[in-house]
């Protein structure tokens, strides 16, 4: 990898990815008194016309979304990652149930999110999101990866949740880079163990993998921007070929990524997996770097969870 | 029917007859499903699909047709009847009702049926997704018109009033709601539940067009619904004030018969009654 140009924060990839598919008449925006924060705002500026808004209502808006989508449009619907949890079964019921194609962004999810509070920041979205059928559950690192995704939800047939963060973090992506939904993206390669990142957690993940470098522990990491569905292949390669994982996430630890990889390695391999995620626990105010320290989501936590999973390798 | 052309009321009277003994003999068959709010609700159904719905039987999927939002999904047997009597679903499919593989689901269900346009079984949903077709059809310049039907228990549920507040501000005169008024709801009357009080005095405080109307005098229901369909100052709510379980008297303004199918020989007594 090369190292990052500069921060880029995933929500303004989402709102840059809006643009970019905007040329498709389909693609509809709708929004919740917070296009300014899910930066759903650039597509309203420039298509007022297909923007629609509709108050701090957000049940209605997920069916309002699924009716726009039952009318052959792309409706693309953001808020906060928590209040999109105030609809959850709308979201379950109106939306994926039928299977409408309703793309679904939540901005400022997890820890990172920071001096807002416990209340604002959702660390279950990924995990509930995820067992709904139907479903597509997306997570990227970056403004350039998530403007990417972003691009591609257009041509999934199909609902789809989307989570962003709120605040900049170092870029691991260069425009043009090449990344599909649904196939994890190795950023690194190294054959002890490896590293199964989302979000903001995957510039820590390298990191991390860099100290354990110097240890002498070489790792491969992963962005595994698409949480449902897992790139099950490529865990799969990396079973054989590492022996050992660690996933990192800013989620809770009950049925994020490492849910999802847990699920899959207990039923399909031997292959010890350590999680770095949220202990079961709600944050607090605080600035993202001391929440992440407090929930030992940092390179600490990985290099730490590392060495416990390479130890317990058969 | 469906294609705009009006029909004389003894005709439409007859197919809510029709429509009544489906739905007998349906939850019947099942030994499940909700008779007493389908009952109530299939006067509006019929006076709106046998005079102004566009709907063609022969391709349900016409992108451009009207649509008709099924809020209240537990009626279920209502729709089917519906489109029985229209000839988009046959005898076998309607009596095969709740049962595993059948295209008549419990709550209806878009992908399961022809000519059902909104998976539900939720309350209180349908309205918003009502709106959200109202708004693609305007961005879309079509006239296509947009019916909800709403039991009036749902109107419980806080987004059919978001989604009431929302229709008014994107001026959604292609939209219509029509309230199943038969004041019972699942547990019990819905004065001991939860009364909601004047639901036409609700809608019109949030801006919306509203007539109140006797949901089984078919003669007025035809009036208020070509009143509707032509109103473009909207979004416009219909009032209907209904009988649960209307046209079985065993049934009739009984909280028992919201979820209950009729045994044998309550069968035997509704098919006398309707015939």
């Amino acid at each position: 990898m090369s190292a990052p140009s500069s921060g880029g924060a995933s929500r303004d990839g989402y709102g840059k990815g809006l643009l970019r598919i905007a040329q498709d008449p389909r693609v509809v925006v709708l929004e919740a008194d917070l296009g300014k924060s899910t930066k759903s705002c650039h597509f309203r500026d420039e298509y007022p016309d297909r923007t629609v808004s509709l108050g701090i209502a957000e049940q209605n808006m997920m069916l309002v979304a699924a009716g726009m989508a039952s009318s052959g449009k792309i409706p693309f619907a953001s808020t906060f990652a928590i209040f999109t949890e105030r609809a959850f079964e709308q979201v379950r019921n109106g939306i994926a149930r039928p299977g409408l194609p309703v793309h679904i962004c939540g901005s400022h999810g997890g820890i990172h999110t920071g001096t807002d509070g416990s209340s604002a920041q959702s660390i279950e979205d990924l995990a509930i999101y995820r067992t709904i059928p139907n479903m597509t559950v997306i997570h990227p690192c970056d403004d350039i990866s998530a403007e990417e995704l972003t691009s591609q939800l257009v041509d999934l047939n199909g609902p789809s949740y989307m989570r962003t963060a709120r605040n900049k973090v170092p870029r691991l992506y260069e425009d043009g880079s090449k990344l599909r939904i649904g196939s994890g993206s190795v950023l690194r390669e190294g054959g002890d163990l490896a590293i199964i990142s989302c979000g903001v957690m995957v510039g820590v993940a390298i990191s991390a993998a860099e100290t354990l470098s110097s240890e002498g522990i070489s790792c491969t990491v992963v962005d595994m921007h698409t949480i449902k569905p897992l790139d099950v292949e490529l865990i799969a390669k990396l079973s054989d070929s590492c022996g050992a994982f660690v996933t990192a996430e800013d989620h809770s630890v009950i049925g994020g990524l490492g849910g999802a990889l847990s699920e899959w390695l207990s039923t399909n391999t031997s292959t010890p997996l350590e999680m770095v995620g949220v202990r079961d626990r709600f944050g607090q105010s605080g600035a993202s770097s001391e929440l992440m320290e407090l929930m030992g989501l940092n390179e600490v936590g990985i290099c730490e969870a590392a060495r416990r999973a390479i130890s317990r390798k058969l | 029917m469906g294609d705009g052309t009006r029909v004389d009321v003894s005709e439409l009277e007859q197919m809510a007859r029709r429509c009544r003994v489906d739905i007998v003999k349906m939850t019947h068959s099942a030994k499940s499903g909700h008779p007493g709010g389908s009952l109530s609700a299939i006067d509006c159904m019929v006076a709106i699909y046998g005079t102004c719905l566009r709907f063609d039987t022969s391709n349900p999927d016409w992108e451009d047709r009207d649509r008709f939002i099924m809020s209240k999904g537990h009626a279920s047997p209502a729709m089917y009847s519906i489109l029985h009597q229209m000839g988009v679903l046959d005898e076998g499919d309607i009596m095969g009702f709740r049962t595993l593989g059948s295209v008549c689901q419990g709550h209806v269900d878009m992908n399961w049926t022809k000519g059902v346009d909104f998976s539900a079984g939720s309350l209180g949903m349908g309205l918003s997704f009502g709106l959200g077709c109202a708004i693609a059809a305007k961005m879309d310049s079509s006239d296509r018109k947009i019916w909800v039907m709403l039991g009036d228990g749902e109107t419980q549920e806080g987004q059919i009033w978001e989604a009431a507040m929302a229709a008014k501000y994107h001026n959604a005169t292609n939209l219509r709601a029509i309230v199943d008024r038969n004041r019972i709801q699942n547990d019990d009357f819905m004065n001991v539940q939860m009364e909601i009080g004047d639901i036409g005095e609700k809608f019109r405080s949030f801006g919306w067009t509203v007539k109140e109307v006797d949901g089984h005098d078919m003669s007025s229901l035809v009036d208020v619904v070509d009143w509707a369909n032509s109103e473009d100052g909207g979004p416009v709510a219909i009032v209907a004030n209904t009988i649960k379980g209307n046209g079985v008297s065993f049934m009739e303004n009984n909280p028992s018969f919201h979820g209950k199918a009729p045994n044998d020989e309550e069968l035997r007594i509704a098919l006398e009654e309707l015939s």
